[in-house]
């Protein structure tokens, strides 16, 4: 009898082992995410000057009212690259964005843009992480949903697909 | 022999190749109370960059930015469980080199003393089999004889 329950126990064992690694390669899951704890709070404040405008600060409640996207990118993220074609769909298609640029040099963050468009209403610049920090970003792409009041609804972390949009995003911009 | 030779001089120079590697920003401390306060956080906070690693060992940027946040927020007179509420309330418990005991950490503080536990059952009644069997080995007349044998 108990060698029958040990056995079932590390058939269990082994089952759940499979279970998160599919998770893991499926991508699904990711062992190395940390789940925000801004979900339901106020979204914290940007106050950083404009990447193109320096005398212009780009602030969280300059969105006040609106549904909208605050994606974090730097030119060094490869998987920033990769999603700043859907951005610019998304941008197209009338979701507000605003940026915020991490940990970059001005020059080569206006030549990304330059060169591959710009989907960002406004784009903050955060060479030395002060926003970042605030916002509990540990790694980029990283981006926020915030809601008319304020709210960050939304957190994903990695970059922003057409699957990520229609199951996390979109419901938060049908109203 | 030789080629030890050759390769010594190589193997003590790579000794100081994580000494250059390791040199991080430096901060004045107006206290020694506050530098205290800083070296005891960035052992406590966690980089999240590279997870198994505290703010003091890693050279990630984020690290780097960090620990300079830890000593601006330092030297604007925050106390060090003001700051370790900062960043708790933005990056969760998991930024916490020794997490809480709380209801969502139990698994992780008595999980492994529940697979003790298990374990020491497993081996007890295995040890308490083993004695059964043994017993059953000798049965009555075979212990009445070794009795008289050793009677004589």
């Amino acid at each position: 009898m108990a060698r029958y329950v040990l056995l079932i126990g590390f058939f269990i064992m082994i089952g759940g082992f499979a279970y998160m690694l599919n998770l893991t390669n499926t991508g699904e899951y990711n062992p190395r995410d940390i789940p925000t704890e801004f979900i339901g709070r106020a979204a914290p404040a940007i106050n950083v000057p404009d990447l193109y405008n320096e005398s212009e600060i780009v602030k969280t409640s300059d969105m006040q009212g609106k549904v909208w996207l605050f994606n974090v990118w730097g030119t060094w993220c490869p998987e920033c690259w990769r999603e700043h074609q859907y951005l610019m769909e998304l941008s197209r298609s009338g979701v507000p964005i605003v940026g915020l640029n991490w940990r970059d040099e001005r020059p080569e963050a206006k030549a990304m843009i330059t060169k591959m468009g710009n989907p960002f209403i406004k784009i903050g610049y955060d060479p030395d992480s002060s926003v970042a920090i605030d916002w509990g970003v540990y790694g980029a792409p990283e981006t926020f949903v915030i809601n008319a009041q304020g709210v960050v609804v939304e957190k994903h972390a990695g970059g922003v697909t057409p699957v990520v949009w229609e199951s996390k995003f979109k419901k938060h911009f049908v109203n | 022999m030789n080629y030890l030779k050759t390769i010594m001089p190589v193997l003590f120079a790579l000794l100081f190749v994580t000494q250059a590697h390791a040199r991080f920003e430096t901060h004045d401390f107006a206290t020694e109370q506050m530098e205290e306060d800083y070296n005891v956080l960035v052992q406590e906070l966690r980089c999240l960059v590279c997870q198994n690693q505290n703010l003091a060992d890693s050279n990630a940027e984020l690290a780097q930015d960090m620990r300079i946040r830890v000593y601006k927020m330092l030297s604007e007179g925050n106390s060090k469980e003001e700051i370790v509420d900062f960043m708790v309330l933005r990056y969760g418990d998991f930024v916490m080199y020794r997490p809480p005991v709380k209801s969502t950490t139990y698994i992780l503080w008595f999980g492994p003393l529940l697979f003790f536990v298990v374990a020491a059952l497993v081996v007890l009644s295995y040890m308490r089999k083993q004695k059964i069997e043994t017993k059953a080995v000798v049965d009555e007349t075979q212990q009445k004889k070794a009795h008289s044998l050793l009677d004589d």
